[in-house]
């Protein structure tokens, strides 16, 4: 998902994935336009997580599980409680990804799939308060990549949009400052959902779900999120250097309009099919 | 500690906006090249009440060594905001916002810079924002720009760059502090003016696709207009520089310069 724009790929394969869309191909076959198989398993961390959620697209898969915390709100919005998604590249998921601190593509990973959450403001903040100023709900979603062959961002989307809509957890209130168990299970306040869709530029060229090998020789890519009401509330363009003319990215807004309710559809089936 | 509160209204019913702009009014924008004496290059923008100062080091040996490109050079942005420039006083530590945002800068840049001139070598942009009030990335990148290119790095163009957005359902252009925290969402984006490529696109807020278009079509303009303002500066600078010497409506001066130069050696004589 980051910049391997410096990668090593060798020139055969650049030519023959050049050649192959010149011809309206893709590597694996595909539409420009189609995503890789998408199998998505809600609820994988039952004993543990309040939510979670492995997809699989292709052969990129990651798992995303939901903690929900009790803890003080912000001082600056004392009735809102907080969702924030993290993500990291362990080296777990492939030979590109180094030990050590979060480098940038990392970073941006988990700020793109966090910024489709929060923009869309999916979870409703004011209804994780529990108590004005004392005691709020905290959402973690956080993703693990499992193993990368492209389009990571699409793939924790998916997970984590799965993870939060599949949450249950106890319902709190604050009473003679203390926190108690109402005895109740309740799910999360979810409002809106954005999913997101990344597409890669290569050459005057555009493939919905880019794998791995066409990340190598992308010379961009752009990320929209889509929401319930087909708006746009959040976009990224990373991926490499290469600029985007208008009209490209007025494409790119179509092929994420087309696609974004088959990969809805998909979620809230797998969340139902657990429940 | 500077108290901040929501604004009733981001457009007036004139059409104005908190700040007496027009929808598509740029804040006021002062460029200046050559501000730092220590860097290759440098520039600052002041871009409304926002204030940023950009240099430039290189090309210059890369370390560490393992970040070495071997068939071009490494363009290595690091946008850092200083403490004080934010309401509440800002941690030290280089944040996950600070990082991300170094990264799409250096893709937004980097398109028009022959860094397949200089293999191996690193050039190094350092942005410090001194003052944030909206739009830093954007000026940023105007900044940069000029930074680039007074350090002589040589640029198939300069790069200008805006922050389009909407408010009380108004699409809006280059969005001030309220307009980004209060209004309706935030698009910036960079271009290359000589062919209208877009360099820099982010987004959050909410957008059909029909206003996302409308909104870049604004950007592209504005950008264009700040690319005009980018020349100028770079023109300036070149223009102070040779004032202290010797320019042609300075003949006058000059006369009188010559002049006590004669009297002051008579007087030794």
């Amino acid at each position: 998902m980051g910049d391997f724009t410096s990668e090593t790929i060798s020139h055969i394969d650049r030519e023959f994935i050049h050649d192959l869309l010149r011809k309206g191909e893709r590597l694996d076959g595909r539409a420009l336009d189609e995503y890789r198989p998408i199998d998505i398993e809600a609820n994988v961390v039952p004993a543990k997580a309040e939510g979670s959620a492995l997809v699989r697209l292709g052969n990129t898969s990651v798992v995303a599980g939901v903690k929900v915390l009790v803890g003080e709100p912000y001082p600056d919005s004392p009735d809102e409680g907080v969702t924030m998604v993290t993500a990291e590249m362990s080296p777990i998921a492939s030979p590109l990804f180094d030990l050590g601190p979060p480098r940038e593509d990392a970073i941006e990973l988990a700020r793109v799939v966090d910024r489709g959450v929060r923009e869309s403001e999916t979870v409703d903040a004011k209804k994780l308060c529990i108590e004005k100023g004392k005691k709020v709900y905290m959402v973690f979603a956080d993703v693990y990549p499992l193993e990368y062959d492209g389009n990571l961002i699409d793939a924790s989307s998916i997970a984590v949009n799965a993870a939060l809509l599949g949450t249950k957890f106890p319902e709190m209130k604050y009473e003679d400052d203390e926190l108690i168990e109402t005895g109740k299970i309740i799910s999360l306040p979810i409002q809106n959902s954005a999913i997101e869709h990344t597409v890669s530029k290569i050459g005057d060229h555009l493939v919905l779900d880019p794998v791995l090998k066409e990340e190598f020789v992308q010379d961009c890519r752009l990320t929209m999120a889509v929401d319930k009401n087909e708006n746009f509330t959040a976009m990224q363009k990373g991926g490499g250097i290469g600029p985007m003319s208008l009209e490209l990215i007025d494409e790119a807004m179509g092929m994420a309009l087309s696609r974004t309710k088959e990969i809805r559809e998909a979620i809230d089936e797998a969340v139902k099919a657990v429940e | 500690m500077s108290p901040e509160k929501r604004p009733d209204i981001l457009i007036s019913p004139e059409g104005l906006r908190i700040d007496g702009r027009r929808i598509d009014e740029l804040r006021p924008i002062e460029l200046k090249v050559g501000v730092l004496k220590q860097a290759d290059g440098s520039a600052s923008i002041r871009q409304g009440k926002t204030y940023i100062i950009a240099a430039v080091y290189g090309p210059r040996e890369l370390h560490p060594r393992h970040l070495t490109l071997n068939d071009r050079a490494y363009l290595r942005v690091v946008y850092r905001m200083a403490t004080f420039s934010v309401p509440d006083r800002k941690r030290p530590a280089p944040s996950r916002r600070e990082k991300e945002i170094s990264m799409v800068i250096a893709n937004a840049l980097a398109p028009t810079i022959f860094l397949e001139e200089f293999p191996k070598a690193v050039i190094d942009v350092f942005i410090q924002v001194i003052q944030a009030d909206g739009g830093t990335r954007c000026a940023a990148i105007n900044a940069a720009s000029l930074a680039l290119a007074d350090a002589g790095i040589p640029m198939r163009s300069l790069i200008p760059a805006v922050a389009v957005g909407k408010a009380d359902g108004k699409l809006i252009v280059d969005l001030g502090d309220e307009e980004d925290k209060y209004g309706q969402g935030d698009v910036p984006m960079a271009i290359i003016p000589t062919t209208d490529e877009i360099t820099l696109l982010q987004q959050d807020g909410s957008f059909t696709r029909e206003e996302l278009i409308e909104a870049m079509q604004m950007g592209i303009n504005s950008c264009k207009y700040l690319h005009e303002l980018q020349k100028e500066a770079l023109k300036q600078s070149y223009v102070t520089k040779s004032e202290d010497g010797h320019s042609e409506d300075d003949d006058y001066e000059d006369d009188m310069e010559t002049d006590l130069g004669e009297s002051e050696i008579m007087e030794d004589e």
